[in-house]
């Protein structure tokens, strides 16, 4: 599966609008995660969901303050993210 | 009220298959956290566990018997015979004995091979003695019959406070006069695919080891085993001429009433100052603390807090055994019981091993690394669990 990085961007303003029970267009492209108020519980189904969206695994541990194997930090962190994941995964 | 004393206890967990290979192990320092080995461990994240060793059913049980019995209520059954013949109890004692054991998963492994059965194998049909396995009150139930204890007998679950709760409800009942000797304690047996599966989803497990209150901790190690207590009416315990170990002195059981998972300082600080306040204890007997210290950022931090809330700048030591017999969930207040005896007992503080540096946020004396000797008057032990439930015990020494 390839995705391009506007489906991505898409996706995951989709997944964690949805956590946060607004809609897609009250996440700003480059929001970032705390500010919009993300508790821990919608952190971790909404790095599910994109796990299940791509078909990747995103090595994540709420245990990791500064976050060195995933940053899901913000809107544009988590989309380079998650395309990394989907390159290393087709490579 | 009447006196609640200790007079026995046994215990099956990651370190040993009994109460004196457990308190060696806490004496030593020993890790019981290794690579899980269980079938489809292959396909998880996290591949490390406390879980027991050399468990052979056969060793322990009549052939006949072993379907009956769940590894949750196998661990049960040897831990709480360990503890009766520990007390010296007689067997018989009908009405004026029982049995409340904590559990968070109960049967989970009959769960999950009989799901395997039906849905990933296409079988038609699983063992009738499914259900008699997989409830949560087989472990205390299967106590009570072994036993002849036939007053109060029942199972708590509280997730990782089930032990706690359990063990402060069975004080409370020996202390009203509803019962003279409590079998309590918890027992746990989750360390199956399944079990930790679900608990991957969560980000809270370490891929590496457990780290309580330690800088550069990455979270919690779940472990299997069960401890089982001897709670006896202190005159009960004298007219027989029963050793007396400890004295259970209080319990304090508070609820967040906040979020489902993350902990709240203040609710487990209530719950430190409830158990205190039943106990009739000051903050200045207390010698030790047995923390929940799951070795999550969020645990720690909020225990630390909470503990230097109620205990001011210069709290008691603090450990966290769970970096030596791994986070049992429903049965880890009863390790930590057991813990919290051998610092009565012996005077040693049981250490937090895997510690690597001090982290800011938890200004705590964690005993690291190595166990210590301390002159230890009373002690409390703390379970705080996802629910935002908490409940903590205090023992006095004998």
């Amino acid at each position: 599966m390839s995705a391009s990085r506007a489906e991505i961007e898409a996706a995951v303003v989709a997944i964690l609008a949805k956590q946060l029970l607004l809609s897609p267009g009250e996440v700003a492209a480059d929001a970032r995660v705390d500010e919009m108020g993300l508790d821990s519980l919608g952190k971790v189904e909404a790095i599910f969901g994109l796990e299940e969206r791509f078909g990747i695994a995103i090595p994540f541990n709420a245990n990791e303050p500064d976050q060195p194997d995933f940053d899901f930090s913000s809107v544009p962190s988590i989309v380079a993210g998650v395309e990394r994941l989907i390159a290393q995964k087709t490579a | 009220m009447r006196r609640v004393v200790v007079t026995g206890f046994g215990t099956v967990n990651a370190l040993a298959l009994d109460g004196p290979g457990t308190l060696q192990a806490f004496r030593e320092g020993r890790c019981g956290i290794g690579q899980l080995g269980f079938r489809d461990a292959e396909r998880l994240t996290i591949r490390i566990g406390a879980e027991v060793k050399g468990w052979w059913g056969e060793n322990h049980f009549l052939v006949k018997d072993l379907p009956l019995y769940d590894r949750v209520a196998q661990y049960a059954l040897v831990a709480g015979a360990e503890a009766m013949a520990m007390a010296g109890l007689p067997q018989g004692l009908g009405p004026r004995g029982g049995v409340i054991l904590g559990t968070a998963a109960g049967g989970i492994r009959t769960w999950e091979d009989s799901y395997r059965a039906v849905f990933a194998e296409g079988r038609n049909r699983v063992s009738p003695l499914v259900v008699p396995r997989l409830m949560h009150n087989a472990p205390a139930s299967h106590l009570s019959i072994r036993f002849g204890l036939q007053g109060p007998v029942l199972a708590v679950s509280s997730a990782c406070a089930s032990a706690n709760h359990a063990m402060g409800l069975a004080f409370q009942q020996i202390r009203a006069g509803a019962a003279d000797v409590m079998l309590t304690g918890g027992a746990e047996a989750m360390l199956c695919f399944g079990g930790i599966k679900a608990w991957e989803g969560l980000r809270v497990l370490a891929p590496d080891a457990c780290r309580p209150f330690s800088l550069g901790r990455k979270g919690m190690v779940i472990g299997d085993g069960a401890g089982v207590l001897v709670f006896e009416a202190e005159e009960h315990a004298r007219a027989r001429g029963a050793r007396v170990l400890a004295e259970v002195a209080g319990v304090g059981m508070t609820a967040d009433s906040g979020d489902i998972v993350a902990p709240s300082a203040d609710g487990a600080a209530r719950a430190m100052r409830a158990a205190l306040q039943d106990a009739g204890m000051a903050v200045g007997d207390v010698d030790y603390i047995n923390a929940h210290g799951t070795g999550t950022l969020a645990n720690d931090r909020a225990e630390t807090a909470a503990i230097r809330e109620v205990f001011g700048d210069a709290p008691p030591p603090v450990s966290s055994t769970k970096s030596m017999h791994g986070h049992a969930i429903g049965a880890t207040g009863a390790l930590e019981a057991i813990a919290c005896l051998m610092a009565l007992t012996e005077g040693l503080l049981p250490p937090t091993l895997g510690y690597l540096a001090a982290d800011p946020d938890c200004p705590l004396d964690v005993v690291p690394n190595v166990a210590r000797p301390a002159r230890v008057r009373a002690t409390l032990s703390n379970a705080f669990a996802f629910g935002g439930l908490n409940a903590v015990l205090a023992f006095r020494a004998a």
